[in-house]
């Protein structure tokens, strides 16, 4: 093993510029693998943000419509016990009905929240463009479209009107900005305790929302969370039933980063293979006399067998430094006009180790081959071709 | 005098499967004694380095036998093989053949490290001894590809006798050298012989050299001509 090791790294370094052609070689494969990885996942990231950051992930919802939730603060108990996965638990109220002022009158989503809590998901505080989130009862935050579409100012005063309930009066403390029109537009948000004396439900939620760790555990934990609740008169929703499109895409997108990575490891084997099986061509004569002084086969090969092992290392650290040097030129000079880069990299120490890992023992494959051509090379061959 | 390499009735024949195959070797007998300096003799095509791989165990004969320290090899494994060369044989070619990756140091050290024997200060003045004992104590450290012909070979047979091996093949040593470094070789060698006790088989086609040995065999298309011990 040492004497095939030091021959193996004497064959590198004896030419210098060959090993370093061929470490290239490796290094820039597994930079794009390190570089479109990083890019992938840091899309994929940045949408599962955008899209399902700021919403809730998991709903326990009253199985029919109309119904409520009792004892929620019981039920919240329980759910946070389910699994330290789920990080936030927030009830909410809804309530549709319209938003009247003497200009017009709107459709609208009365959303009842217990701010302590609920800002934790969507983040109200970053949210609000205007004024203050609701403090006491009866106030409102709007979504600025819709203060716009009814000219409101901050503490004007408006009429909120649920067909067969009544009509309550809101004072305007704030408004929003989703970046998304459909929310903009429809979503008031008020306290918990404004809509249930609406509704006259006492202490009981329309739904209660869920925040957790790894968004694509959702499924799986929202079915502990029913089992756990155990309660027919209540279901449990969760982001991926409801955005199977989403998933799909994001599905898509991790199968052809995959696709890619394995088509440039594949061209990196080869190209590594058909390297190494010329140096034992070069190398010929050596081996040949190796032999002749009564080196075993088995050192023979493993001479190349060090060779691809040195090479796949020196490769995969050039490579992982590669990668995350154009990951981050990308991420300095691939920026949007707000100043962030276009799309935010996610760079996962795991899977650079992984791929480094790939890249070590792709090389090393590689060269089984002409480990093999140099094990069955006859000392008389090279001799008589001399 | 014990007789150390022995070959019974060897017969070598290329491409037996093969629409016209050619025999290189008849039936041949032969047997060294142990520190005898032997040369052999013969013209381009004649067999003689057929033959001398035979001995070394680089090739295998069509057929016959070859005994090396009374041991019959034909049944022997590769790795057996192998350690039989490492332990047994010193090869010196024609064309050095010295890894010219390493320096002179390490190719007269390489046979040792084969063994996988560790390197000890003895066996380090060894080799030390042996480059001296060739002249090339002031260039044992430079890389082979920068010596001289006559450097490289006197490497190639400092390396031989690393491995204090019983018996020493030649194949035209110093083919490619001027007269006096030929000379001068020739002279390294018999010196060897006296001092080591090394058993040498040479193989030549210069008569003025092959003149200066105990015994010089002629091969003559694949047969023994001519057999002379001094």
């Amino acid at each position: 093993m040492k004497l095939a090791f030091s021959i193996a790294k004497r064959f590198l370094t004896s030419g210098k510029t060959q090993t370093l052609m061929i470490a290239l070689g490796i290094a820039i494969g597994v930079s794009v693998q390190v570089f479109i990885g990083s890019l992938i996942s840091g899309l994929q990231n940045s949408l599962v943000d955008k899209t399902i950051g700021s919403s809730s992930q998991i709903t326990v919802k009253a199985a029919e419509t109309g119904n409520y939730i009792s004892d929620y603060a019981d039920k919240i108990i329980v759910i946070e016990g389910v699994s330290t996965d789920i990080e936030i638990v927030s009830p909410a109220v809804n309530q549709s009905g319209a938003l009247v002022n003497s200009e017009s009158s709107e459709p609208v989503l009365a959303r009842g929240f217990d701010f302590s809590r609920a800002n934790d998901i969507y983040q109200f505080d970053q949210k609000l463009v205007e004024g203050r989130l609701p403090v006491s009862n009866n106030e409102v935050v709007l979504g600025i479209d819709l203060y716009n579409t009814m000219a409101l100012s901050l503490n004007d005063t408006v009429e909120f009107q649920v067909p067969l309930v009544g009509t309550t009066s809101f004072t305007v403390v704030g408004v929003y900005d989703f970046n998304v029109k459909q929310i903009n537009q429809t979503w008031i948000l008020t306290n918990l305790d404004t809509l249930q004396d609406l509704l006259s439900i006492g202490d009981e939620v329309s739904q209660i929302e869920m925040q957790v760790k790894d968004v694509f555990a959702a499924e799986e934990l929202a079915l502990v969370v029913e089992t756990t609740l155990e309660d027919s008169n209540l279901t449990v929703d969760n982001w991926i039933a409801q955005n199977a499109e989403l998933l799909s895409g994001l599905q898509g997108q991790s199968i052809s980063s995959l696709m890619i990575q394995i088509f440039v490891m594949v061209s990196v084997v080869l190209g590594i293979s058909s390297v190494l099986a010329i140096t034992v061509l070069q190398k010929s004569k050596q081996i040949g006399i190796l032999k002749a002084m009564g080196i075993k086969d088995k050192d023979a090969s493993l001479v190349f067998l060090f060779e691809g092992l040195i090479l796949g290392i020196l490769g995969a650290i050039l490579g992982v430094l590669f990668g995350l040097g154009l990951s981050y030129m990308f991420t300095t000079f691939a920026i949007g006009a707000d100043g962030n880069p276009v799309v935010p990299l996610y760079i996962d120490f795991g899977f650079i180790a992984l791929s480094a890992g790939i890249a070590v023992a792709a090389a090393t494959i590689a060269s089984l081959i002409p480990a093999r051509k140099s094990s069955k090379l006859s000392v008389i061959e090279v001799i008589r071709n001399a | 005098m014990p007789k150390i390499l022995e070959l019974k009735k060897i017969n070598k024949i290329y491409g037996e499967n093969t629409k016209v195959p050619t025999q290189v070797l008849f039936d041949i007998d032969l047997s060294f004694e142990e520190s005898s300096f032997n040369s052999i003799i013969g013209q381009s095509g004649s067999g003689k380095s057929t033959l001398l791989n035979i001995l070394g165990t680089l090739d295998k004969p069509s057929n016959g036998s070859v005994l090396i320290n009374q041991i019959e090899t034909s049944k022997m494994k590769k790795n057996q093989l192998s350690n039989l060369r490492n332990e047994t044989i010193g090869f010196i070619f024609q064309f050095h053949y010295l890894l010219p990756e390493f320096t002179a140091l390490e190719n007269v050290l390489m046979p040792y490290q084969i063994s996988k024997r560790p390197i000890t200060k003895e066996v380090l003045a060894r080799a030390n001894e042996l480059l001296d004992l060739v002249g090339l104590e002031k260039v044992k450290n430079n890389l082979s590809i920068n010596m001289s012909g006559g450097q490289q070979q006197r490497t190639a047979i400092a390396r031989s006798l690393m491995n204090q091996p019983k018996i020493i093949l030649a194949d035209e040593p110093t083919g490619n050298l001027d007269s006096d470094t030929t000379e001068q070789i020739y002279e390294l060698l018999r010196e060897i012989n006296k001092k080591y006790k090394t058993t040498f088989i040479i193989i030549t086609h210069d008569r003025h050299i092959a003149e200066k040995a105990d015994r010089i065999i002629e091969i003559k298309d694949g047969r023994i001509n001519l057999d002379i011990t001094k």
